[in-house]
Formats: C-alpha cells, sequence, structure tokens
C-alpha cells in the first residue's frame, strides 16, 4: 500500500492497550488513518470500534500507548485542551443522540452559539446551510422526536459539521437505514469530505457498500486491525479473516460464539 | 437468612458512600460554576419548568391542608373557648412547618422526578456524551441550571402554598363556621412576626430546594443508563428527598426556636 504511506496521516494510535470492566478491548492496537480521505472502520460487533471512537475523541484514556489526532497527543490532554481539540473533532453517535428538548435548528446552532461571537442572523444562516446540506432544511423547526431515525442521524450529522471541524467521526451512520437513506448518507458523507476536504472516519457493518464511500478500510477482530488496505486491495484478499468478513460467513477467524465455558459444562452445571 | 454483615453494609455504609459521592458530585458540579458565564437564560426555563409543574398539585394540596388543619384545631380549640385563636395557630404551624416541609416533599415528587428522570434519560441516549464531545460542560449546561433551580422555584412555591392554605383555613373558619374575619385576620397579624416565622419558613425552603434538587440531579446523573436504572434513580430521589428534608427540618427548627 504504498499510497497509505505517502498520505499524511491525520489519526494515529500506536500499540494502544485497554480494559473495560476486566475483559481487554484492545491489545497492542496499531492504527493509522489517512488525512483527507474517507476511511471505513469495521468489524464484528463488540470488537471495540466504539472504543477506538473514544479513545480519539479521548473519552477512555488507553492503559498503555499512544493517541494521536494531527501533532497532538490526546491520551495526555487536560480538560482545558481537550475543548480546545473536541472543536475540532465532529462525532455522529450511534443513535445521533440530538438534544431532544430542543428543534432541530437549535440542535445545530448550540456548538455554534456555545463555541463562537457569530451574531444570531449569522447563526440562523450557518445552521440552515448546513441543514440544507442534509437535506432536512424544511425540520428545522421540528423536535427530533417527530423525526425518522434517519433523519435523526442527518441532523446529527449537520450538527457534527456545525463548526467546520477537520475531522468528522462516524459511529455506524447506516445501522437500520433504508436503502433510500441509506444511498443519500453514502453520497453525503463522500460530498461533505471532498467539499471541506477534511479527515472522516466511518464506523460501518456495511461491506457491501463500502467501496461506494471509502477510500480505505481496516477491519478489527479481536483487539487489532487485522487487515487494511483500499476496498478493491481488501476485496482481492485472500486472507482468512477478510474472506470472512467481506462474504459474511458466520464463523471463521471471528468466532460466533462470545467466550463461554463450552455447552455441555454449561448445560450440566444447570442440573447440578 | 440476612447475614449480618450484608445487612449492616447495606443499611449504613453503602447510603453512608452514596452520600459522599453525591457530595463529592455536588463539590465537583459547584466548582465548575462561573458565576459571569452562568446559563441565566437556560436557570430561568428551568425555574419555569419545576415551578410551573409544581404549582397545580401544591395550589390543591396547599388549600385542603389548610381546610383540614382549620377543621382540626377549630374543633379543639372551641372546646376550650379559644376558636378565635384558630388563625393564629393556623398561620404559625403553616408558616413555620408545614408549608415548607409539605412544599419540599411535593417538589420532590413531581419537579424532582422529572428531573432525575430527564438527566437519566439524557445520559441513556448518549445526550450528556453528546455534549461533552461538543466540548460543552454537561456540568455546567444540564446540572447547574437544575441545581439552582430549585433554590428559587422551592420559596416561591411556599408562598403559593401559604396563600391558598390561608384561603383553605378562612373558608372553613370564616364561611362554613360563620366566624368573624376581622377576628381571623387581626389575631394572625398580632401573632405572626413577618422575619421570624414566615422568613423562617422562606428560608427553610431555600435550603429544602437546594437539598431536593441536589438529591434529582445528583441520582440523575448517577443513574444506570437503562430504563430500570433511570426507574430506580427516580424512585430514590423521591425517598431520600422525604428523608433529608423531613431530618434537616427538625434541625433547622431546633437552631430556629
Ligand atoms: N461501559 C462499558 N463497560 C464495560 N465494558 C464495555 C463498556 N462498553 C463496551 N464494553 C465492552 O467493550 C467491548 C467493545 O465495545 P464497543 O467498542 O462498543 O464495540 P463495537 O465494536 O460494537 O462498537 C464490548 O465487548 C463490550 O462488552
Ligand atoms: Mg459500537
Amino acid at each position: 500500500m504504498p499510497d497509505t504511506r505517502a498520505a499524511e496521516v491525520a489519526i494515529r494510535l500506536c500499540d494502544v492497550s485497554l480494559k473495560r470492566g476486566d475483559r481487554p478491548v484492545l491489545e497492542g492496537f496499531s492504527l493509522q488513518i489517512p488525512a483527507g480521505k474517507v476511511t471505513a472502520v469495521m468489524g464484528p460487533s463488540g470488537c471495540g470500534k466504539t472504543t477506538v471512537l473514544k479513545l480519539i475523541t479521548g473519552q477512555l484514556r488507553p492503559d498503555a500507548g499512544e493517541v494521536w489526532v494531527g501533532d497532538i497527543r490526546v491520551d495526555r490532554l487536560g480538560g482545558g485542551e481537550l475543548s480546545g481539540l473536541r472543536r475540532n473533532i465532529g462525532v455522529l453517535l450511534q443513535n445521533g443522540a440530538l438534544f431532544t428538548d430542543l428543534t432541530c435548528f437549535d440542535n445545530v446552532a448550540l456548538p455554534l452559539r456555545e463555541h463562537t461571537a457569530l451574531p444570531e442572523t449569522l447563526i440562523r444562516r450557518l445552521v440552515l446551510l448546513k441543514l440544507q446540506t442534509v437535506g432536512l432544511r424544511g425540520a428545522a423547526q421540528m423536535y427530533p422526536r417527530e423525526l425518522s431515525g434517519g433523519m435523526i442521524r442527518r441532523v446529527a450529522m449537520a450538527r457534527a459539521m456545525a463548526l467546520d471541524p477537520g475531522v468528522i467521526l462516524y459511529d455506524e451512520p447506516f445501522a437500520g437505514l433504508d436503502p433510500i437513506s441509506l444511498g443519500a448518507s453514502l453520497r453525503l458523507i463522500r460530498e461533505v469530505n471532498r467539499a471541506l476536504g477534511i479527515t472522516s472516519v466511518v464506523i460501518t457493518h456495511d461491506v457491501a457498500e463500502v467501496p461506494q464511500f471509502a477510500d480505505y478500510c481496516c477491519i478489527i477482530a479481536d483487539g487489532h486491525v487485522v487487515a487494511t488496505g483500499t476496498p478493491e486491495q481488501l476485496h482481492d484478499s485472500d486472507q482468512e479473516v477478510v474472506l470472512q468478513f467481506v462474504g459474511g460467513l458466520p464463523d471463521g477467524p471471528v468466532p460466533f460464539h462470545f467466550p463461554a465455558p463450552s455447552l455441555a459444562e454449561d448445560l450440566l452445571a444447570m442440573d447440578a | 437468612m440476612a447475614d449480618p454483615q450484608n445487612l449492616n453494609n447495606r443499611l449504613f455504609a453503602e447510603p453512608i458512600r452514596e452520600f459522599g459521592r453525591a457530595g463529592l458530585f455536588l463539590l465537583t458540579a459547584i466548582s465548575r460554576m462561573r458565576f459571569g458565564l452562568l446559563q441565566w437564560g437556560e436557570l430561568l426555563r428551568q425555574v419555569y419548568f419545576v415551578g410551573v409543574r409544581s404549582l397545580v398539585i401544591i395550589v390543591i394540596c396547599g388549600f385542603f391542608v389548610g381546610l383540614v388543619l382549620t377543621l382540626q384545631t377549630y374543633d379543639t380549640l372551641t372546646r376550650f373557648g379559644a376558636g378565635d385563636a384558630v388563625s393564629t395557630v393556623l398561620a404559625l404551624s403553616l408558616f413555620r412547618e408545614l408549608a415548607p416541609v409539605l412544599t419540599a416533599i411535593l417538589f420532590a415528587g413531581r419537579a424532582g422526578t422529572s428531573v432525575t428522570a430527564e438527566i437519566g434519560l439524557m445520559k441513556a441516549t448518549e445526550q450528556l456524551d453528546a455534549l461533552d464531545l461538543m466540548a460543552i460542560d454537561p456540568l455546567e449546561r444540564i446540572v447547574q441550571p437544575r441545581l439552582l433551580a430549585g433554590l428559587i422555584a422551592v420559596p416561591a412555591l411556599i408562598m403559593v402554598f401559604n396563600v391558598t392554605a390561608l384561603l383553605g383555613g378562612v373558608f372553613f373558619a370564616v364561611y362554613l363556621m360563620g366566624g368573624d374575619p376581622i377576628t381571623f385576620w387581626g389575631n394572625m397579624q398580632a401573632s405572626v412576626e413577618l422575619g421570624k416565622d414566615f422568613g423562617g419558613g422562606l428560608l427553610k425552603g431555600v435550603v429544602f430546594g437546594f437539598l431536593v434538587s441536589w438529591l434529582a440531579v445528583y441520582f440523575g446523573w448517577s443513574a444506570r443508563p437503562t430504563s430500570e436504572g433511570v426507574a430506580l434513580a427516580t424512585t430514590q430521589t423521591v425517598i431520600a428527598s422525604a428523608i433529608a428534608v423531613l431530618l434537616i427540618d427538625f434541625v433547622l427548627s431546633a437552631f430556629m426556636l
């Protein structure tokens, strides 16, 4: 992958280890995300994708290893510096996480009102433009409870873009979307990335859609990055894990079962 | 079989630990307060919400408490030929004890629970995380306004409670029993000290308001982010508030007398 190395690196996790509860989620985890591109992060549920996202935003700190965003070392930042970093990172959480007591307009306006001294007329224009981008200017005065899941996520996308961040992280933006919304979201992520020249990280399960929006992908399994490359490279890969994931096979190197004692042991224990 | 160690833990150690955590939470929330940047608009909105939410129940309860209190004391006092003193007894017991305590407990049940549920659900739906990720401090944006709102709303609600309870008293003593309104109001005015009795009650209200808001916000903040977690937290708010209010009321009354 010569061009991956040539590209500037926007986000870098070096040899990160992290336990949640007693379970090690990441062990010796290293990942580089190129600047100005769309990178898809894939992996089975519970493999630690959201955890990686939380490391990048500084919500979690690694037990060992380093997390870099640009030339800032995230895992060493204190409260004030962390706020500075977060203003430059837009995040779309798994279910949008809109503020239910605010209208769509106010949701998108909140970061602007909080972090800029712009006059209200200008804020109004910016917010309407962002909502226009996601196709929901017409829903500006509606409350999140009046919107469908797909619309909520698009408003959340507008909110994530509000401060024109250099990095946008999307946590499963396609989960549970109908094919039309899915297509719209794909294009949106692609276009926003191209128009603003930002770094996008998209966590997703939708293997089939990845070539449509991602420049690079990486597959996480078992606490490690098991494969990286362009969508074509992964498609042509003969690595077992990649085949399993791309082919959607239920069992393979990534086991179907959560770690457990053998079934026989469990069933016998019930009789005892 | 109740294991004594376990029982001891449940009855004493765990509540004390919880109190410690709530105290630390309060200290953190207050230490992050920047008065210049306090969200005044949000504070006003919260005072409005918790106040308006509690208004109806306060008016209804106030009226009936005044009514039944007058009924009972009137009956007893007339037996000793002291029926005229009914307004004095009514006003003093209301202003000093009943209004502050009942208002605070009703406030906990009506507004406190909804604050707990609101914050708990915000946590469960990742809204608190979202704020954090936008570099907006949820303690400043969500917690502080709700913490201070009770401080303002409860004394105001106590005044409403007092007024409607007096109306209930007047309704019984004057309209139903045919008492003399001039004696009723005159005796009351002669025996109630505005600062000590009425003002003392309001001061209690400030303390209770803070206490209830603190507990409501804390239980919401520390709720497990699930439906059961939020349900449990609202229950805890009511129980802890009722106990705390009655306990602190005793202490305050002892000091004020
Ligand atoms: N708050 C938490 N406390 C303890 N363990 C957690 C917590 N959140 C997630 N985990 C564990 O960490 C692992 C990775 O979770 P996550 O990063 O959310 O996975 P996903 O790849 O599905 O986003 C999961 O196995 C989960 O059990
Ligand atoms: Mg996840």
